[in-house]
């Protein structure tokens, strides 16, 4: 395992890390918070849409997140060759 | 059959199968007592670790809370879930890789000292007391409610049975069990929920029932919920009445103190590879997510009933609220253990639920006749008491009773169980007595699970009042002290022991001293609280419940001047944090 593809493997998952925080903070704090006012002008079925991020949305991307993560993940430690077994 | 009898069968069946498990995934190693021997498939961890993490609080207040502050609410609903995306990015596939068994063990050997380790220790030890005399106390309420008996008695059974369980299986014996209370908790949780939204609007799907029409009439739940409390001179529910920056600080301390959790964090040491922590922890948050997203349906349509009841009819009209003599048998019941209070103030033999702290809505109030709010309901009780509210059977009732103590219990067994980690492994093995054998330190590690119960139960026997006080300080803590350090250990190889320690300790004094000054915890003989807790004299707007995120920036900016005004780490350490970056064992040759 050679130090330069070890820390090409860190800056590709450092990016990663980078896009799935931008969304997190995105739908959360941004839709669910510092937005919600100008979102609840919007509706969706019986939601206020800023609302509905606050407490329905925002949780949904968390968990798709997490998943999208694990799956690139996986992905980069093979493309590296530094997975396990 | 009658309701107690219901209760203590299918709660006394939910104990067998708890005890059952523990028997038969007894503890034989140190490896099996603190991390289940790293054998645990990731579902099952996710299983256990959504069981670990939702406690009473979660499954017994939180819809309620959200029932009365609306939108308010979702400072919890983002605030506990968003933590677990940090989680998974940003530190469990690093801790699984450095492979060992605590979170203090982590710190003093990425900081390559003692005095971190013995920081960390103390941190451990007070967020997680902080926590476990909440969960005990939530024990003994169910208890006392559904078997009718007293407190104490109920108590003492839940020690016994999470005695148990931790002492006898360790981590092992406690994942295999949080399993099981994982799906009675979510089962006794959805059930009523399904049930009400049935009711309410016709649609089983409680997320989805939530913004849908009542049955019957053209009008959505939520607009119709704003609609009825603004016109008893509430706040809009679907909207909020804390500052912006406060929801935000509120919500990233929870989040990030969630992250920094020790009880959390160490369940991701018991998978197998680095990949299955990662995945593991999306596991944890979908199940999670099937509790917290039914929560907010449960609150809104809880306090729809809730109105309902109280104001059948026209707002203004004489007889649109409830006659006290026609009330339900639920108001009875709950009327009895002093939750739900009835004052007749204006003596006209009816039910006035109303805000009387509004004084726009005063006059109105005035000319209706009603002389004050006559409705006290503890937020408590909402979850508890829904079943009743709308009428569903016995045996939803006596699954709820269930429920609550499953989370109540897994919750404390996996506290007492990073408690007894940092007793037997971090202190006496790692600091006092490091020679010491496998067998004594498993010996010590019971032993410390034992006296941690006894002081659990002690402190939900008669609860200091600063229990509720510190919930908040312990997250901050959290948030301000170990996130940063574990985070920084991972991300920057400059960081050394210096840099660390003083940062834990900015952290952590900053974020202790603005929380005793506001709401006073230890110091109330010298005068604490100093400050009046109002958002006029908070720092930037901030309230005491948000203040460790700011404790944790000052944390992390104090880390890293330090680090870098001081030499850097060993070349052994540097070495040690590439290993831990990526999955695969990296041989001495390539460093």
């Amino acid at each position: 395992m050679q130090r330069s593809n070890r820390l090409r493997y860190w800056r590709a998952n450092l990016r990663l890390v980078a896009i799935c925080l931008a969304i997190w903070f995105t739908c959360s704090y941004g839709f669910g918070v510092l937005l919600v006012d100008e979102l609840n002008t919007l509706r969706v079925g019986g939601f206020k849409l800023g609302f509905w991020f606050a407490q329905q949305g925002s949780i949904y991307i968390f968990v798709a997140l997490i998943f999208f993560y694990a799956w690139r993940m996986n992905h980069i430690d093979r493309k590296f060759d530094v997975h396990e077994d | 059959m009658s309701l107690q009898v219901l209760t203590y069968i299918v709660v006394g069946a939910s104990f067998a199968l708890y005890i059952g498990i523990a028997i038969w995934s007894r503890a034989h190693s140190t490896g099996d007592f603190y991390i289940a021997g790293k054998g645990v498939s990731p579902v099952a961890n996710g299983m256990a670790t959504a069981a670990d993490w939702m406690s009473a609080a979660s499954f017994i207040s939180m819809a309620g809370i959200i029932a009365f502050i609306g939108y308010d609410g979702s400072v919890y609903l983002m605030g506990w879930t968003g933590g677990y995306v940090l989680l998974a990015l940003l530190l469990a596939p690093y801790l699984r890789k450095f492979g060992k068994f605590t979170v203090p063990e982590f710190i003093a050997e990425r900081y390559y000292s003692k005095t971190a380790r013995i920081v960390a220790v103390i941190c451990l030890i007070f967020i997680s007391f902080t926590y476990v005399a909440g969960q005990m106390r939530g024990v003994g309420i169910v208890f006392s409610r559904f078997l009718e008996v007293d407190v104490t008695v109920g108590l003492i059974i839940g020690m016994a049975v999470v005695f148990t369980y931790a002492v006898l299986g360790g981590m092992k014996g406690i994942t295999y069990t949080q399993v099981a209370q994982y799906c009675v908790l979510i089962f006794a949780y959805t059930v009523p929920a399904i049930f009400i939204a049935i009711q309410i609007t016709g649609n089983p799907i409680p997320q989805l029932a939530f913004g849908s029409e009542i049955a019957g009439t053209g009008t959505a739940l939520l607009d119709k919920l704003d609609d009825i409390v603004t016109s008893l001179g509430f706040h809009e529910y679907t909207t909020g009445t804390k500052s912006t920056i406060d929801v935000f600080c509120i919500t990233m301390a929870l989040m990030v103190g969630t992250a920094g959790l020790p009880h959390v964090i160490v369940r991701f040491f018991t998978v197998p590879r680095v990949r299955d922590a990662r995945i593991s922890a999306g596991y944890a948050l979908l199940f999670i997510a099937i509790l917290y997203t039914t929560a907010p349906a449960v609150g809104s349509m809880a306090r729809y009933n809730l109105i309902n009841t109280v104001q059948p009819g026209e707002i203004g009209v004489a007889d649109g609220n409830l006659d006290y003599e026609e009330r339900p048998s639920w108001f009875d019941t709950w009327e009895q253990t002093g939750l739900v209070g009835f004052d007749d103030r204006n003596g006209d033999g009816r039910i006035q639920y109303y805000n009387d702290n509004n004084p726009a809505f005063a006059e109105k109030a005035f000319e209706f006749g009603w002389q004050g709010n006559e409705l006290t309901v503890d937020r408590d009780i909402m979850v508890l008491a829904n079943p009743e509210i709308a009428g569903l059977p016995n045996w939803v009732i006596a699954l709820v009773a269930a429920g609550g103590i499953a989370a109540a219990l897994s919750t404390a067994a996996g506290l007492l169980l990073v408690i007894s980690a940092a007793v037997s492994h971090d202190l006496i093995k790692g600091i006092f007595v490091p020679q010491i054998s496998e067998a004594r330190e498993l010996l010590a590690g019971r032993v410390a699970a034992a006296f941690a119960i006894l002081v659990a139960g002690y402190l939900g026997f008669d609860p200091p009042g600063w229990v509720a006080q510190v919930v908040a300080f312990a997250f901050g803590l959290a948030a301000a002290s170990l996130f940063p350090v574990i985070l920084l250990g991972i991300f920057f190889k400059r960081i050394n022991k210096e840099g660390a320690i003083a940062g834990m300790l900015t952290g952590l004094f900053f974020t202790y001293g603005y929380i005793e000054f506001f709401k006073g915890l230890f110091l109330k003989w010298a005068g604490a609280p100093w400050g009046e807790n109002v958002a006029a004299n908070w720092l930037f707007g901030i309230s005491p419940e948000g203040i460790g995120v700011i404790g944790m920036c000052l944390n992390f900016v104090v880390a890293l001047v330090v680090s870098h005004l001081t030499a850097p780490p060993p070349i052994e350490i540097q070495h040690m944090v590439e290993q831990i970056r990526v999955p695969r064992h990296i041989n001495e040759g390539d460093m």
